[in-house]
């Protein structure tokens, strides 16, 4: 319990003030424009809005510039901005198949259709600093390529065909589409709320579940099928237009995962599929989420729930950052009331353990 | 019943197009036609919607986040009704996009708008896609085998 405590609003005022004289930092240094965030900080961008499950890049940028570049806390904020907005309704699912792709990669087949795409990526770059960079200055302009009509096909969609992977659970007619943000979560949950759940969790949490099932713990033995990021088009059906009108696009991120068989006495044995899917370009996201997403059909598919990764709600009650800073940093706050009753128990234990150690040496003394 | 499909198809197409503009160049493009008398239907507004990805690409749909949208609706005094709905938080885009909407369905004014604003955004459009497609293509791999040199 923590209690309302008075007195402190001038020192909180002037803590406020002084934070936005930090956050601004040296006056005589340019200060950063949203433009300047939203153009070349683009992933921490993409991150905020992933996480703060808001596709809005102006936004995110706000967002960072007034956190000092602290991605949680601008999460938080941008999670508390979209609250303050109507829902007008849920989009018409977007078709990944017809991405406008600008990395398209895949490491179970080298000659796919539409072929392998780097983009832009720091995959092969040596991680050594630049220190042209730090002088700043224009780049070159990029390459450019003759493009090809040769469609994108998804790599599941190839394996699909042959039927040696399972096929994506199939959408049921006029079944509703489970949302945490409007329904508390239980248990078990759906792969619906399981995939919202992740799309909007912390990417070092599902980093490192990740990591924990490659390590052992709940392996799966995951390759990655592909990986795509660009631009798709949205579209939405409103009711007084009478059709789905195009919204513009937006960048998206997909991993599929392709890990080990499955098969039955009935069912010829097959591939099964981890899937990732998340705002901006962020691989490193929808790698991590793939894997925990496979990770979490443990049950459906019959294998043992043994490792962490693979506990559905272990996973979700913990993967969202602005959830957990909040308890964690609450522990800050005043708990003055909570900790007097701690102490006033602990005296009495004190004082407990000095009567009981002293009354043997005064009976001794008296003896 | 057709007449209505292809009318569609062009209100939907002009969307597409508008949607990817900057609402100074499109304000730029309707500076050039005339624009009868009209007015908002429904005021401007921001808010959201959710955006729905598929399990597997292809599979059940899910609630991946939201996006910001505007909307905004205008009729013309000869009755057309225009709808605009766009991502992001600009409001003039959205008025916009619902006025050449209206326009659009106007016998008078449709073939203005759809050659002297629609299709040179379309193109424009069309080439900074294109750009972006070329751009992506030259870090395409070629793969090669090593073959062994002879004798």
């Amino acid at each position: 319990m923590y209690v309302a405590v008075k007195g402190g609003e001038r020192a909180i005022e002037n803590a406020h003030r002084l934070l936005a004289h930090e956050r601004r930092g040296d006056r005589s240094v340019p200060e950063l424009s949203l433009s300047q965030i939203s153009e070349q900080l683009g992933l921490a961008v993409d991150r905020v809005m992933s996480e703060g499950s808001l596709y809005d890049r102006e936004l995110a940028a706000l967002a960072i510039k007034q956190a000092r570049g602290d991605l949680i806390e601008a999460i938080f904020l941008v999670r508390a901005f979209r609250a303050t907005l109507p829902r007008f309704g849920a989009t018409e699912p977007v078709d990944t198949g017809a991405m406008r792709v600008q990395r398209r990669v895949s490491s179970t087949f080298k000659d796919i259709p539409g072929g392998q795409v780097l983009g832009p990526t720091f995959d092969y770059t040596h991680r050594l600093l630049d220190p042209g960079l730090a002088q700043g200055g224009d780049p070159e302009d990029p390459a450019l390529a003759a493009t090809s009509d040769v469609p994108m096909p998804r790599v599941t969609d190839i394996l699909g065909q042959d039927g040696l992977i399972e096929p994506s659970p199939a959408a049921e007619a006029d079944a509703p589409v489970g949302d945490l943000t409007r329904d508390p979560l239980s248990f078990p949950a759906g792969r619906d709320l399981r995939l919202q759940n992740l799309a909007r969790g912390d990417e070092g949490f599902l980093l490192a579940l990740g990591y924990s099932t490659q390590r052992g713990y709940g392996r799966n033995h995951p390759f990655a099928g592909e990986i795509r990021f660009g631009e798709v088009e949205v579209e939405f059906f409103a009711e007084e237009i009478g059709f789905a009108v195009p919204l513009g696009s937006i960048e998206l991120t997909e991993c599929q995962m392709v890990n080990q068989f499955k098969g039955s006495a009935t069912e010829p044995p097959c591939f099964t599929r981890g899937y990732g899917l998340a705002f901006g370009q962020s691989e490193r996201k929808t790698m991590s989420m793939a894997l925990v997403d496979r990770a979490l059909r443990a049950r459906e598919l019959g294998e043992d729930v043994i490792a962490p990764a693979q506990d559905e709600e272990f996973v979700m009650s913990h993967s969202d950052n602005v959830q957990a800073t909040g308890f964690v940093e609450h522990l800050k706050l005043p708990h003055y009331v909570d900790f007097q009753s701690e102490l006033g128990l602990l005296r009495k234990l004190r004082q407990e353990f000095a009567d009981a150690n002293a009354a043997p040496a005064l009976k001794e003394a008296a003896e | 019943m057709s007449g209505d499909t292809a009318l569609q198809e062009r209100r939907k197409g002009a969307m597409r197009v508008l949607a990817h503009v900057p609402s100074a160049e499109i304000g730029a493009r309707m500076a050039e036609v005339t624009v009868p008398p009209h007015r908002e239907l429904r005021a401007a507004e921001s808010g959201l919607v959710m955006v729905r990805g598929r399990v597997g690409g292809d599979g059940a749909p899910f609630n991946l986040g939201e996006a910001t949208v505007s909307r905004a609706a205008v009729r013309l005094d000869s009755g057309q009704l225009g709808f605009g709905y766009v991502l992001g938080r600009d409001s003039e885009k959205a008025r916009l996009i619902a006025l050449c909407d209206a326009l659009l369905q106007s016998p008078e004014h449709a073939q203005a708008i759809e050659t002297r604003v629609v299709a040179p955004l379309r193109a424009q459009v069309q080439a900074d896609q294109q750009r972006s497609a070329a751009e992506a293509a030259a870090t395409r791999v070629d793969f090669y085998t090593m073959v062994r040199g002879e004798g």
